[in-house]
């Protein structure tokens, strides 16, 4: 492995897709997304539903479609570009070095095989180990992620177990070949409260001692802000602002990251504290080359917002994409 | 495009809520031993009962008028059964409920259909409760031909999309036309329509987006001002209560096992499983989610077809004693004014007495700052 703590084990450039119809004009789903993930970091996607941040994830993972689908830019891992590698490199990258956990572990297991065969699969493929080896791989996996009896859970079908046990199963397939990266997209949004905080105290768990790195994709602000070293938030494709946990939430500087903050109702706040909902809805956009997509929903617009596409600056270790950005001073209301 | 930023756009600026007053006494709605079990059948020519889902098992609420109860629980915890079976949606098995004086459960079928004007609901996804073939006008004064309810639809029509925030011309529009947002909006005029005094609204803004969440819980809040409503709120999301509701109630298979003022629950949670899942809600404050101590249950929720013995959360307590929890039932009790908790130690918890399991406490987490 190069592993040169210097330079990132993903680098995202300018990724882009699009998805394309006969007689109809393309969606851009996802336009000019940078990031890096630096090995053993925990990075963060946040956006609502349709800001492109799954469609991300699924491009990096190459596990978009190929028809009818586009996809341009860069995605460096190692030293590939995982957007040019011939089919077979990546599947052997994919699960190995790289795995992923969907949002819904129900869909995304098999219902009719049973939870031992879908875990020993993974280690059969990528670990060269097979028969009782596998078996005992499969369990010990299991037990690490915190499922009781697992002997008797790797002969049940994913009906038999409950959501949660579901969600640990799916980690453990994904950790199971100690992959560098692991891309986590909504997997707590299923789960009830008290199952998402096993659920994430697990993965922060594992994340930290197999020194993988982590991106998490998610919609809701309080699971990044326990998590993760740096976010990204997105909004109609693009990333509109990243900047470092601590300092994305003390300061946000783009109207809607500060408008998701003042809009979220807190446990912690006092009852009666006002919520300041951004006006409109995520469906209320503005395609990104005539202006800022926000545009239209933005309380601190200002003429030259709709001149034409906002660039993403780097501004003291942030990025920002706005042409007239909440002032640094100003106190998120709470 | 269908949505208007204007339209969704014109709630004023939201500013801290006056004090509502609300007299405790008044009771509009009261429910008392509450029970819903769905009876579980074998047998082929022979169907034998064998057995019970005891969804809401033995539940006590008073909701003021005015006011909003908050009722609070996780999936299969029985709140959706509740507010279905406080309105007849299915029928009760056990128990009392009583709405302004009359005993709902005492009514027939045409009588309970009349009732409903004074009790309507809000659903969690409108796209599944509006008829996608239905105008958005058909919708709307469908309550008032089926009250037969005279004078200008039209106009009433207009006037609820006014006040719930939507233009004049959605009247003629369908569903699939708006966002989530707008449909929750018609969803909510639909039940005002016929401006009763009860609304049960269940998780009215879980189907929504984060940044349109907002938006709805204002409306209601508003509406409430405006027409003095009386909510009953059942959601699995805490921080949505407690903005919202007066007074919470927490719900743990099929029982309420804590109930107090919005405020004063968040401050003194006395129930173990309030504590826990008050701990972990996450807050979207990274130095909140550091200092912070989260309880962390272990398992899952057993079954209510067949409920563990003595206190039902004896099973995932991390504060968990050998006596009494695991084969004598914890009753509701009175430990302060207005706050009632069902569990056998709830003093010697609070006190510090006990100790949840080591195992149990994730403690602050420095290692990240």
């Amino acid at each position: 492995m190069t592993n040169d703590p210097t330079r990132p084990l993903l680098a995202v450039r300018d990724l882009g897709v699009s998805f394309t119809r006969k007689g109809a004009p393309d969606v851009r789903a996802v336009d000019g997304v940078s990031f890096d993930v630096s090995p053993g970091q925990t990075v963060g996607l946040v956006g609502e539903s349709g800001s492109g941040k799954s469609v991300t994830s699924l491009a990096v993972m190459g596990l978009l479609p190929r028809r009818n689908v586009r996809v341009d830019g860069r995605v460096i891992f190692d030293d590939d570009d995982l957007l040019t590698l011939p089919r077979e490199r990546m599947r052997d990258i994919r699960g190995r070095d790289m795995a992923m956990v969907f949002q819904d572990p129900m869909t995304s297991l098999n219902p009719v095989v049973p939870i031992g065969v879908q875990v020993t699969e993974v280690i059969e493929r990528h670990q060269q180990l097979s028969g009782d080896a596998a078996d005992k791989a499969a369990a010990e996996l299991l037990d690490r992620v915190g499922i009781p009896d697992p002997t008797r859970r790797l002969r049940e079908y994913p009906h038999q177990l409950s959501g949660g046990m579901r969600q640990r199963a799916l980690i453990a397939m994904a950790l199971a070949c100690r992959p560098r990266l692991l891309i986590a997209d909504e997997p707590t949004t299923a789960l009830d409260v008290t199952i998402q905080a096993q659920i994430l105290e697990l993965l922060k768990e594992l994340v930290h001692d197999s020194g993988a790195a982590l991106i998490m994709i998610t919609h809701d602000l309080g699971v990044v802000a326990g998590l993760c070293d740096t976010v990204h938030v997105m909004y109609s494709g693009r990333v509109v602002e990243g900047a470092q946990r601590r300092e994305l939430f003390a300061r946000p500087r783009h109207p809607y990251t500060g408008g998701l903050l003042a809009s979220v109702p807190r446990l912690d706040a006092a009852r009666g504290t006002p919520l300041h909902p951004i006006p409109g809805s995520p469906t209320d956009v503005l395609a990104w080359p005539s202006g800022c997509a926000f545009a239209p929903r933005c309380h601190h617009r200002v003429d030259a917002c709709t001149d034409g596409p906002p660039p993403l600056e780097n501004i003291g270790g942030r990025s920002l994409r706005c042409v007239n950005p909440l002032p640094t001073t100003e106190e998120v209301p709470a | 495009m269908t949505a208007q930023p204007s339209a969704a756009g014109a709630d004023p600026v939201p500013t801290g809520r006056d004090q509502r007053e609300i007299d405790p006494d008044d009771v509009l709605l009261s429910v008392r031993g509450l029970q819903v079990h769905f009876p579980i059948r074998r047998g082929i020519l022979v169907e034998r009962q064998v057995g019970a889902v005891k969804a809401v098992d033995g539940v006590d609420l008073a909701v003021p008028r005015g006011s909003t109860v908050g009722l609070v629980g996780e999936s299969g915890c029985g709140k959706t059964t509740f507010g279905r079976a406080v309105l007849r949606l299915v029928e009760p098995t056990g128990g009392t409920v009583t709405f302004d004086g009359t005993d709902l459960r005492e009514l027939d079928a045409e009588q309970m259909r009349r009732q409903r004007r004074q009790m309507q609901m809000v659903f969690q996804d409108p796209m599944a409760s509006l008829d996608p073939r239905q105008s958005v006008e058909s919708v709307l004064t469908e309550p008032l031909r089926a009250h037969d309810i005279g004078g200008d639809h039209r106009a009433r029509v207009r006037e609820l999309l006014d006040v719930v925030g939507l233009p004049a011309s959605a009247a003629s529009r369908y569903p699939h036309e708006f966002s989530g947002g707008q449909r929750q909006r018609v969803g909510i005029a639909r039940a005002i329509a016929l401006e009763p005094q009860l609304i049960v609204a269940d998780e009215p803004v879980s189907a929504l987006d984060v940044s349109i969440q907002a938006q709805v819980v204002n409306l209601l809040e508003q509406l409430q001002d405006r027409l003095g409503l009386t909510y009953l709120v059942i959601a699995h999301d805490l921080a949505v209560v407690r903005h919202i509701a007066d007074v919470v109630a927490v719900m743990y298979l099929g029982g309420l096992v804590e109930q107090a003022p919005s405020d004063e629950l968040y401050a003194t949670p006395l129930h173990p499983y309030t504590r826990a899942l008050m701990s972990a809600v996450p807050i979207p404050d990274p130095d909140v989610e550091e200092s912070r101590e989260r309880i962390l249950l272990t398992g899952d929720l057993p079954s209510p077809a067949a409920p563990p013995s003595g206190c039902r959360f004896h099973t995932r307590c991390p504060f968990r004693q050998e006596t009494r929890c695991d084969d004598e039932r914890p009753a509701l009790r009175e430990i302060r004014p207005g706050h009632t908790v069902a569990c056998h130690w709830a003093e010697d918890i609070e006190a510090g007495r006990i100790a949840p399991r080591e195992s149990a406490v994730v403690e602050p987490d420095v290692s990240t700052a």
